[in-house]
């Protein structure tokens, strides 16, 4: 019997829920290990996610680019990085995006945490 | 038999394969992490290991979700790195140690360790990059026997089950019948979280706690959960875990242990990065 722990705020572990729900849109994003794979995708967006089988909430996420929704619709943080490196986006960029800041005030609050 | 003659933790952040292709090693932002280095390198290159025994998790480069081991241990002539999707450039490939890859497997597996085994593996940054911060010049002087701990799905493996881990594997380097030396690494953290709106969590005193705990009482952290990890060090934070295994290996042999040298600086990336060296002091360096 899993026990529900306490919510961390902010946070989403990737856990069995998360892994189910979003198992088509994450293994879209690994092919994006390939360069014939990133290239396809941006050739032709839609038919990239027919192929991959996203439901419309995977669909909506990643038309979006919106990392928060993406994790949502069961994006893991380490397969999205690969969808978000097509893009160009480094980790400070999605911080950012996700914390509603901007990049210099997201890369101000990391500079915080070594006081 | 075969020597352990220390360990060796230290962060991986894939924009370091970048700063490293550009040579930033001394821009105002990359210098306090690379200046770290020269005085494990000087220490490396004194006592000279043949083989790197290495604890990292693998970022979907060689596991996706469709196999998702919580072990996996190499066992392959030679391990490639690959494309990861963001353009750093790909290292060449590292020599694989074939008979402590399979004395690992025997060995660990007879202490009740489920592994899985890979006679074909790829390695990601994770992998890759403390072996060139730690040998940047040339070929990677030394084989690897790659060792993979899942932080990608929860269920992650317990702090204590991964400190047993790493305490198995360092009983089997100390029984492969080998004259050579060996080191442990561990791969990872330290706090920092990527996804969510905690995005950019760190904890500088967690950190330092932890970091102190290896030195004076290695199983501190097989106190907390996962669920507690992640609370304190962030969801990727818990690739603290890798530090635990290493640190683990080196209470084998009834060895006592030596910091040789440690650097903390926040931020690259994301994240709070760690080096730390030590030294089996039942090693002596021959010269």
């Amino acid at each position: 019997m899993t026990q529900a722990l306490p919510k961390i705020p902010g946070t989403t572990p990737f856990d069995g829920d998360q892994a189910r729900k979003g198992y088509r849109l994450n293994k879209m994003c690994y092919s994006f290990n390939s360069a014939a794979n990133r290239a396809e995708f941006l050739a032709d967006e839609e038919a990239y996610m027919r192929k991959y089988g996203l439901n419309e909430q995977h669909k909506a996420a990643i038309r979006s680019r919106c990392v928060l929704d993406l994790i949502a619709a069961g994006g893991n943080a380490y397969y999205l990085a690969k969808f978000a490196g097509i893009f160009g986006l480094d980790m400070q960029d999605i911080g950012a995006q996700q914390t509603g800041l901007s990049k210099s005030e997201f890369q101000a609050k990391l500079r915080a945490a070594a006081n | 038999m075969a020597r352990l003659i220390g360990g060796l933790g230290t962060s991986h952040i894939p924009a370091i394969g970048g700063a490293i292709h550009k040579g930033l090693q001394q821009e105002p932002y990359w210098k306090p992490f690379f200046d770290g280095f020269p005085p494990v390198r000087a220490w490396l290159s004194r006592v000279k290991p043949d083989v790197v025994v290495i604890f990292y998790n693998d970022h979907g480069l060689n596991f996706f979700l469709d196999k998702m081991p919580t072990f996996a241990v190499g066992a392959a002539e030679q391990y490639d790195n690959a494309d990861e999707g963001w353009g750093i450039p790909t290292l060449p490939p590292f020599k694989g140690e074939l008979d402590l890859s399979w004395h690992i497997i025997n060995t660990v597996t007879e202490q009740d360790f489920d592994l899985v085994t890979c006679q074909e593996m790829l390695v990601d940054h994770a992998c890759t990059l403390p072996l060139k911060l730690f040998w940047p010049e040339g070929e990677c002087p030394v084989s690897v026997v790659p060792v993979c701990i899942n932080t990608v799905q929860f269920p992650l493996p317990s702090a204590k089950r991964v400190y047993a881990l790493g305490k198995a594997v360092g009983e089997a380097i100390h029984t492969w019948d080998s004259d050579k030396r060996v080191v442990v690494v561990a791969s990872g953290g330290l706090s920092h979280q990527l996804d969510g709106e905690r995005a950019g969590f760190i904890n500088k005193e967690f950190d330092l706690k932890f970091i102190n705990s290896l030195l004076t009482n290695p199983e501190w952290a097989t106190q907390f959960s996962i669920h507690d990890l992640v609370e304190k060090t962030g969801t990727q934070g818990v690739e603290l875990l890798m530090w635990l295994a290493m640190r683990a290996a080196l209470t084998t042999n009834s060895a006592n242990i030596r910091k040789v040298h440690g650097n903390y600086h926040i931020p690259i990336s994301n994240t709070a990065t760690g080096l730390l060296a030590l030294e089996a002091t039942a090693y002596s360096p021959v010269n």
